[in-house]
């Protein structure tokens, strides 16, 4: 049975992936994901878990080692967050293309410079290509099921990725929670032991991580695109699974006083439940507000995106990362681009906020839906701006 | 010099490329790249072995009498083992 407790969230992560009997940890600690890996090691050294923690010396070598354990026909994890996310980067697209599923928790901070612990997007932004499954958590329990989840996602044989769970770093890692603990019992009947579809064994001789020359790439590309768009069925079967055990729905994207709205939030991660507040005190005053919560960045759900807009005057897309030089943020880039081909598309405008950890409040939302509300096509150029930056 | 095959469609590329014949690189002649190749004059020949050990392709063998030549079907021409052989008994001939 699970159990209602106030845990940091980081710990409740590290507890979640005990249950899920992983074989092989490898991390390195960086801020703020660090509770994770680190009460992790305390879970193997106390004899709680049979796993085997590999203290590597960079997390270059950490998802290095990921990748050698899932090759054995291990189940991995791993945690990392901004510049130890970079370091990883060489392996990130190798380890989708082998088509090892390992799972990676990652507490989002900024990227340096200028030097930065705290909390935005653009971390996981930069891998958005790699290849993974990528699940944004809005809080503890999220984080907690997402974990979980992740496992199932990535191992099931249709499938076979990566899953990286996004939790925000320090509003979400550091943060204690109300959290449904699931018990041992529970996510063994949900997560069966991980059956790899091939491991490096001497019995039985194979290779991984070969040669391939330009005669196969763009076939071996078609295959790691169709994989990852088919995962989303997948996900949703897990998701179903999930509210069918524990009673808690899970949606790629996830709306919230939408019903006739003219101004839709587009939030991911942990600045929702601001949002949701700032919607709620919109909705007493009059203004026609609703919010999407984007749970599901990789595969990208074009289709539920099209629903959830229907109708719906004006999108505003908060990121938590700029693309700078470029077109906005990369989510609003994306929304703005998967809704072009409509004959009757929203307006999206992008705001750029919370980056850096800077602090975003209700009535920051309620501005940049107030601004939205107010606006009429425009060049992609003209449709970003970094929100609340002095001097502008 | 038998063509590679290629598999006709992208859903015949197993996930993640696992190639699961042990020992299939030998299918793929590396030999089909070659511009030049080793020609051996044993008369200058020391039988020091350092050609053999060289070789990236690990496709020179030692025949009865100690003496070395190459397996034209994966030697690549890189010129290695004429670089390494310092009595220079090994000489790059283009091909023909
Ligand atoms: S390196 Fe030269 S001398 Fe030595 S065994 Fe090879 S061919 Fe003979
Ligand atoms: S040319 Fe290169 S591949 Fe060929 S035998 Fe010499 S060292 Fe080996």
């Amino acid at each position: 049975m699970s159990k209602r407790i106030g845990m940091e969230i980081a710990f409740a992560a590290a507890e979640t992936v005990a249950l899920c009997r992983p074989d092989v940890i490898a991390a390195y600690p960086i801020t703020p994901n660090t509770h994770i890996p680190e009460h992790l090691s305390d879970i193997v050294a106390e004899g709680r878990l049979d796993a085997e923690f590999i203290c590597v010396e960079s997390e270059h070598s950490a998802l290095s080692a990921c990748a050698g354990a899932a090759g054995a026909g291990a189940r991995v994890f791993t945690a990392t967050s901004s510049q130890g996310l970079l370091f990883m980067q060489e392996i990130m697209p190798i380890v989708s293309a082998m088509r090892l599923p390992v799972v990676m928790a990652i507490g989002n901070r900024a990227l340096s410079g200028p030097i930065n612990i705290w909390n935005d997007h653009s971390d996981i932004m930069v891998q958005r290509d790699m290849g993974w499954v990528s699940l944004f958590a809005a809080n503890g329990q999220e984080t907690v099921d997402m974990v979980v989840q992740a496992f199932k996602i990535g191992e099931h044989r249709d499938v076979m990725l990566p899953v990286n769970v996004n939790l925000d770093g320090f509003q979400l890692t550091h943060v204690v929670e109300p959290i449904w603990m699931p018990d041992q019992r529970e996510i063994d009947r949900f997560l069966p032991p991980y059956e790899p579809f091939a491991s490096l064994h001497p019995d039985h001789p194979l290779s991984m991580g070969t040669l391939g020359v330009p005669e196969i790439y763009n076939e071996v590309m078609m295959g790691r695109n169709v994989a990852l768009v088919k995962s989303k069925k997948v996900i949703l079967d897990v998701w179903k699974e999930w509210e069918a055990l524990f009673g808690r729905r899970y949606k790629p994207i996830e709306s919230y006083e939408a019903e006739g709205a003219e101004v839709l939030l587009l939030t991911m991660g942990s600045l929702s439940e601001t949002a949701e507040v700032a919607i709620d005190e919109l909705r007493r005053e009059g203004v026609a507000a609703g919010l999407l919560k984007l749970r599901l960045w990789r595969p990208f759900p074009f289709e539920e995106l099209r629903e959830a807009v229907e109708g719906v005057k004006v999108v505003a897309v908060a990121d938590r990362a700029c693309s700078i030089g470029g077109p906005g943020g990369p989510v609003f880039a994306e929304v703005r681009s998967a809704l072009y081909g409509e004959p009757e598309r929203p307006i999206v405008v992008n705001f750029m906020i919370g980056i850096g950890g800077r602090d975003v409040m209700v009535e920051d939302f309620k501005n940049m839906v107030k601004k939205a509300a107010r606006m009429k096509h425009v060049p992609a150029e003209c449709a970003y701006e970094i929100y609340g930056v002095r001097g502008s | 010099m038998t063509e590679k095959k290629w598999p006709e469609t992208w859903q015949e590329v197993n996930p993640g490329c696992i190639v699961f014949t042990p020992g299939s690189a030998r299918s793929y002649l590396t030999g089909s790249w070659r511009a030049q190749k080793p020609i051996w004059d044993n008369t200058k020949c020391i039988k020091c072995g350092l050609c053999y050990l060289f070789c990236p392709e690990g496709c020179i063998t030692e025949d009865a009498e100690g003496y070395f030549s190459a397996d034209l079907d994966y030697c690549k021409g890189c010129g290695v083992c004429a670089h390494e052989c310092w009595p220079r008994a090994i000489k790059m001939v283009e091909e023909g």
